[in-house]
């Protein structure tokens, strides 16, 4: 067990250090001029050259590279061109948003999905089964952005005045503020500390703050508000599960071990949920560990159609605003994540399927 | 006629409708998915290529001042009961006064286009890279299969994002950059199929005869490599369309006028309240045509390979 979550951890290091390369390649090959680009196209050629030296770039690439990822591992990001701040405590205040939207679709996604599947693979070319499928075809084909506008004009505009009303866009209501845990507690914090920032980022996540500070009203303008955006954003991972449990499902009901089962006069539930469902459960959770990325991929679309101030749609206004640390470093830690939730994945078939670990 | 001359035409026609490439005709034939996935797709093509005959207008011809009309007029259908002195505009018109349907009719030839100039650059250099890294082995396999898993690492529309950051937005742009980032998985089907070819007899034979690598690869390996090749190629053109429309709807991809689905979706989202048909058709339009991708690369990989059947 641990060889193995050893083994598996010292695969992705290779895979990680990749990643920073080509991050750190695509920085670099951006057109034009870093200096002009930081200080704008007046900067004189002196400027430039202290720039230069104080950022490193007269530096060769090999040494510049090295730099880059010991800020890296510091967490030190550099600054945004266009706010002038930290990079990192932009991340700190935008990642929250993010978590919290991907993981909503996330778990939307797996407790419709899932079910779905079962059901489908169980009443096998039923009435059920065909709509589910012509549902899931559907669903991996739609535009994010599209399911996001037409929800937004059914709910926000054609449901205006009744109680299906939804918000199209925003966190939350304005005048609704949530109190951060933190300060309901009574901790006393200081403000830009590390403790701060730490602090800061968990009450950022809106709902589990009201979670766990018991603001019911906060929490369920939150989720109102959240409903819409993490809908669209789930369809295509909901889709994408409901077929992989289907087929891993009819997979596994083949097998002769649930004859077995069903022969020695196993009540059909157990068989289902029991025998099959836990040898169908290993594909379906790999598939569940690659849809983060689409998760990630469409909270760029779903964020700025719902105007919600995440990391997706800083990273899409960074790449309008050509503001380049923020784009380097958001793609960076969105594939960091995106390998660390997959390593995670890996790690977890040895506890779904015990036979991993001899291997 | 005799007995004997019955029976060996019967072989005949039996060797026949036995070729492979008959058997496998039939098994497409026999997948619903295929049959519905293709015929949109054979429709879809027929409007790609017919389009100036069925568009009304065209597609970028501004009409004002030549009809009596107003920007964002709402779909007029003169058999649904619009008034006859009206214009007839079936999906309406869009902010800058152009007519809706023959936008929406040329922008499949765009998708198409889209669709298989990617993916068919895709499959070129991952197929090169794929059968060297299957065929050659070794540290040469090890660098380059590492380098597709750290493409594979970003999550594609991301990284097609970051590509043209640095290339510059731009249909063509963006077209190279959701290339770049679905090679690795040619690369990875190719190179999976090339190692489990090279280790069979033929394959033997073929080097026992003297045959050279690049005749063993080039003619006898990817020749047999070819189709689960087709599937990813399919379900790959459905990604590419979609991320393409995702760039373009962001303004990275396709730029007005340009008669495509994404970057009219993407210029008019913010009237999806006052004009919500200049936001439902491109986008059902998208969803038509990807659908019927993914539904024909679903037939077609149960028709070739049942066991990699989802």
């Amino acid at each position: 067990m641990t060889q193995y979550t050893i083994r598996r951890i010292l695969y992705s290091i290779p895979v990680l250090i990749g990643i920073l390369v080509v991050t750190f390649v695509i920085a670099r090959s951006i057109p034009g001029d870093p200096c002009k680009a930081m200080l704008g196209e007046k900067a004189t050629a002196e400027v430039c050259e202290r720039f230069n030296r104080e950022q490193g770039l007269d530096k060769s690439i090999p040494v510049q590279f090295w730099i880059y990822m010991n800020d890296i591992l510091k967490g030190d990001f550099g600054e945004s061109i266009r706010y002038s701040r930290p990079v990192t405590i932009i991340l700190i205040e935008r990642l929250p948003m993010t978590i919290e939207l991907g993981f909503v679709a996330l778990v939307l996604a797996v407790i419709v999905g899932i079910p779905l599947g079962v059901i489908s693979a169980v009443k096998r070319n039923s009435i059920i089964d065909v709509v589910t499928m012509l549902i899931a075809n559907t669903g991996v084909s739609m535009p994010v952005y599209w399911l996001g506008l037409m929800l937004a004009y059914v709910f926000a505009l054609l449901l205006k005045d009744t109680p299906f009303w939804l918000a199209p866009s925003g966190r939350i209501t304005a005048g609704i503020i949530p109190i951060p845990f933190y300060e309901v507690f009574g901790w006393m914090v200081e403000e830009e500390t590390f403790k701060y920032h730490f602090l800061e980022f968990f009450s950022n996540m809106y709902i589990f703050n009201s979670l766990i500070t018991g603001e019911w009203k906060v929490l369920g303008d939150a989720l109102k508000h959240l409903i819409l955006p993490s809908v669209a954003l789930s369809t295509i991972p909901l889709s994408i599960i409901a077929r992989m449990t289907r087929s891993s499902m009819l997979e596994v009901l083949r097998q002769d071990y649930i004859r077995t089962a069903r022969a020695k006069g196993l009540r059909e539930n157990l068989v289902i949920l029991k025998h099959a469902f836990r040898n169908a459960l290993l594909p379906i959770s790999t598939i569940i560990g690659l849809q983060l990325g689409t998760l990630f991929a469409g909270a760029v679309l779903t964020e700025s159609i719902f105007g919600l101030a995440g990391v997706g749609r800083m990273l899409f206004e960074a790449i309008t605003a050509r503001d380049f640390p923020i784009v380097q470093a958001f793609t960076v830690v969105i594939a960091v994540g995106y390998v660390l939730a997959n390593l995670l994945v890996d790690i977890s078939y040895a506890f779904i399927d015990p036979r991993i670990k001899l291997e | 006629m005799d007995s004997l001359q019955l029976e060996n035409e019967a072989k005949q026609k039996d060797y026949r409708s036995n070729s492979l490439f008959r058997v496998t005709l039939r098994s497409i034939f026999r997948q619903r998915s295929a049959i519905i996935g293709g015929t949109i797709l054979i429709f879809l093509v027929l409007v790609a290529i017919f389009a100036p005959w069925i568009a009304p207008y065209d597609p970028e011809e501004v009409l004002i001042g030549k009809e009596d009309i107003t920007k964002r007029a709402k779909p007029c259908i003169h058999l649904l009961g619009c008034p006859e002195d009206e214009p007839q505009h079936i999906l309406g018109v869009d902010g800058n006064v152009r007519d809706e349907f023959s936008r929406v009719i040329f922008g499949t030839r765009v998708s198409l286009f889209i669709g298989f100039t990617t993916v068919g650059f895709a499959i070129i250099v991952g197929t090169l890279l794929g059968a060297i890294a299957g065929y050659i082995g070794g540290w040469l396999d090890n660098v380059i299969m590492r380098f597709m898993d750290v493409l594979l690492a970003f999550p594609s529309l991301l990284l097609a994002i970051a590509i043209v950051t640095v290339l510059g937005r731009g249909l063509q742009n963006a077209l190279l950059a959701i290339a770049i980032v679905s090679i690795p998985r040619y690369a990875r089907v190719i190179r999976g199929s090339v190692l489990s070819i090279r280790e069979q007899e033929f394959v033997s034979a073929s080097q026992a005869l003297g045959g050279g690598h690049f005749h063993i690869l080039f003619r006898r390996i990817l020749p047999n490599a070819i189709p689960p090749l087709i599937v990813q190629g399919t379900l790959g053109i459905a990604a590419a369309i979609l991320e393409a429309a995702a760039l373009s709807f962001l303004g990275l991809g396709a730029q007005p006028p340009t008669p495509e689905w994404g970057t009219m979706l993407g210029s008019e989202r913010n009237q999806v309240f006052t004009a919500p048909h200049l936001v439902f058709f491109p986008g059902l339009a998208i969803m038509i045509t990807v659908l019927s991708f993914n539904l024909l690369g679903d037939g077609l990989r149960d028709a070739i390979d049942p066991r990699l059947k989802e």
